[in-house]
């Protein structure tokens, strides 16, 4: 179907044909069970969806809102502020007003007993109509505090806490690529007796509780002088964990080893193969490791809380927690902050959206 | 770059100490960060420790000090007959939620990716909205969830009441009976993560067997009970034991939700003591690092056993391809 160019057709045919072609275009076959499946689906997706959804909805709203406008209009999910209109010098709420079935822009000037108000034309107050309140439609308008933003940044050491995070995050992100991707390589490519017992040493430690290690490892922070600095954060990643290591070593083990081959032929090292063979080809993987790292890092609160005690070398994540703490009242510079904590991984995640699925389904394999 | 040595080597050998080579940082890694600390914690969870004074051996006490008055509190259905109280709630918050969270969480997140597993128009964008909240997951998140579900200024209530004309709608985390089921809401909504994990595996369901199945006369429903699930089990089953996994760790939006909130850290009412939670508060709010270092062995112990537990059961009901079930 091409649309209804020919002139045979008639109209009525035409859209008919139409509306068939575009329900079939929406749903793929047409058999009518599937169809049915198919929508009943789509109805639930779309509906839970909106689930979803609000709560992003309301925060972005939140962070636009007045503190007036969230004591008064808490449960809108839009910032917005009633209309209204000058009566006799003082500022009265606009309602939608329909009066023998025409519509009107009237002000409530007097709320009258059993649920009737007294409204006016603002242009002619002297006419009174008192009508029920609740049978006419509120008229609001945009209200948008983007100065929250500015506020909200200025009351905290935001860039502080930002320029820290970004540190954890992406000299920790070198440090893991660093080092996961030679101990991966060395466990995809070279026979030895020990390796393979020690491989599942690896895996085995990704089950394990981190906190059966935590204490010691915080006392030893703690003698080296480390702990109030972002070193117990950095440091380790330096020396791989046993999730990437894992990924990274799936994904070298699909590269063809007849690469390797040619590559030693022309004499190179291993070092040398690492570099110019498998991390090249090896680049969805690195990507995606690297995103999980990101997202890891960025959004992790229990180490930082536990390593960082001072407001300076706080990350972001610690930081919003103390500032929902000592704001609690501001719920606007709180919802400010916390959206400009999810723009960064939202962004990365729709700007890498395919290599990111790709490693999800990778991750997933290992089940 | 060669040494004299190396090249006297015999091949094989060359090839070892290389790939022992290139595993040097996990190893070093594992030594420091790992094996190393986890018997200084076995030795710790033996002591007397508040990091400022050297570690004093204390034997067994840690231990008794968690499970003794265990027979008397099970005789008599008096908590307060343990010596440590707070051992055995947190162990009851952990459990219970997980009793409730897992079972919705996995039911939740496998119906979703047999839904987004379809071929429909735009199914991309539902799979996107679907996995952004488990992207964000973490401080911001919780914050966001706690406003909404504040019983006076949050959003949820208002709705329950005006929409759904519920009357009295709970106070969530300000009410010991309501804070667990209000976390549970909190990790439905980011169920997105482990739905993702089961849409590979969907995913991963080779074709043929459907088409096999269809052949047969099989319909949409015998397909999916008869096909997707027996082959979707072993990822149901990994899911089943991170989760458990996860729970006993589960940390960062309790403490976000709580340590604000008038009950304090784990309340109200302890209503929100998770195992974690409690092992925190002794390792660095109390600074008794040696019965933190027990809680943290206890702790391994359980997810050891859990895992064993799920692992056992497992043959049960978890079908691997290419292996044969029921053969005497």
């Amino acid at each position: 179907m091409r649309g209804c160019i020919t002139k045979v057709s008639s109209e009525a045919e035409c859209s008919v044909r139409k509306a068939s072609d575009f329900v079939s275009r929406i749903f793929g076959s047409v058999s009518g069970h599937d169809l049915l499946l198919k929508g009943i689906t789509t109805l639930i997706l779309a509906s839970g969806s909106i689930l979803i959804l609000i709560p992003f909805l309301y925060m972005i709203s939140t962070s636009l809102k007045d503190p007036a406008q969230i004591r008064s209009d808490s449960t809108s999910l839009l910032p917005r502020k009633q209309k209204t209109a000058e009566v006799n010098g003082t500022l009265e709420p606009l309602y939608q007003v329909t009066l023998d079935g025409q519509v009107h822009e009237y002000a409530l000037i007097k709320n009258a007993p059993g649920g009737l108000g007294q409204f006016v034309d603002p242009a002619r107050p002297d006419l009174i109509y008192e009508l029920k309140i609740n049978e006419q439609k509120q008229l609001y308008r945009w209200d948008i505090h983007w100065e929250n933003y500015p506020e909200a940044i200025s009351a905290m050491p935001f860039w502080r806490y930002l320029g820290n995070t970004l540190i954890v995050t992406f000299v920790g992100m070198a440090g893991m690529l660093f080092s996961c991707s030679l101990v991966a390589y060395g466990f995809s490519r070279f026979r030895a007796r020990w390796l393979n017992l020690l491989f599942l040493l690896l895996l085995s430690t990704i089950m394990l509780p981190s906190q059966v290690r935590l204490i010691p490892v915080y006392i030893l922070f703690q003698r080296l002088g480390w702990v109030d600095t972002l070193l117990p954060l950095i440091v380790p990643q330096f020396f791989a964990n046993a999730y990437d290591v894992f990924l990274l070593r799936q994904f070298f083990m699909t590269i063809p080893l007849e690469l390797d081959d040619a590559a030693k032929i022309d004499g190179a090292n291993p070092l040398q193969i690492l570099l110019y063979i498998i991390l090249p080809q090896a680049r969805p993987a690195l990507v995606s490791v690297g995103i999980f790292h990101f997202l890891y890092a960025w959004n992790d609160f229990y180490e930082p809380l536990i390593f960082l005690h001072s407001r300076e070398n706080w990350t972001l994540a610690v930081g919003l927690q103390t500032f929902d703490a000592l704001y609690t009242v501001n719920t606007h510079l709180i919802m400010a902050v916390s959206v400009l904590m999810i723009v960064p991984p939202i962004l990365l995640f729709f700007f890498s959206q395919k290599i990111f699925t790709q490693g999800v389904v990778f991750t997933g394999i290992k089940g | 770059m060669t040494f004299p040595s190396l090249q006297k080597m015999s091949l094989a050998r060359r090839e070892a100490l290389a790939g022992y080579a290139f595993i040097v940082p996990w190893i070093i890694g594992f030594l420091v960060f790992t094996i190393g600390p986890m018997l200084a914690s076995l030795y710790f969870s033996f002591t007397k420790y508040n990091i400022v004074d050297p570690p004093q051996w204390v034997g067994l006490a840690n231990y008794e000090r968690a499970f003794s008055g265990i027979w008397d509190a099970i005789r008599t259905g008096d908590p307060r007959q343990f010596q440590d109280p707070l051992f055995w709630k947190a162990l009851q918050v952990t459990i219970y939620y997980a009793s409730i969270a897992l079972p919705l969480n996995i039911a939740f997140s496998f119906l979703l990716a047999v839904m987004l597993n379809q071929k429909m128009r735009g199914i991309n964008i539902w799979r996107t909205i679907y996995f952004l909240p488990s992207i964000i997951a973490g401080v911001a998140v919780t914050i966001l969830w706690v406003r909404i579900l504040n019983p006076r200024v949050g959003v949820l209530n208002p709705f329950l009441k005006d929409v759904l004309g519920i009357q009295n709608p709970p106070g969530w985390l300000s009410d010991p009976e309501w804070a667990i089921p209000a976390l549970v809401i909190m990790s439905l909504w980011s169920v997105g993560g482990s739905m993702i994990i089961y849409l590979a595996g969907l995913q991963g369901v080779p074709t043929d067997l459907y088409d096999a199945a269809k052949v047969d006369g099989a319909n949409a429903w015998q397909r999916f009970w008869n096909v997707t699930f027996p082959m979707m089990t072993p990822v149901l089953f990994y899911n089943l034991v991170l989760g458990m996994v996860a729970t006993f760790q589960y940390f960062t939006q309790v403490y976000v939700a709580t340590s604000n909130s008038i009950g304090g850290l784990g309340g109200p009412q302890h209503s929100t003591l998770f195992y974690n939670i409690y092992l925190y508060q002794n390792a660095f709010r109390y600074f008794d690092m040696g019965y933190a270092s027990t809680l943290a062995w206890i702790l391994f112990v359980i997810i050891l056993i859990l895992t064993a537990l799920i692992f056992r059961s497992s043959d049960a009901w978890v079908y691997y391809e290419g292996q044969l079930r029921g053969r005497v």
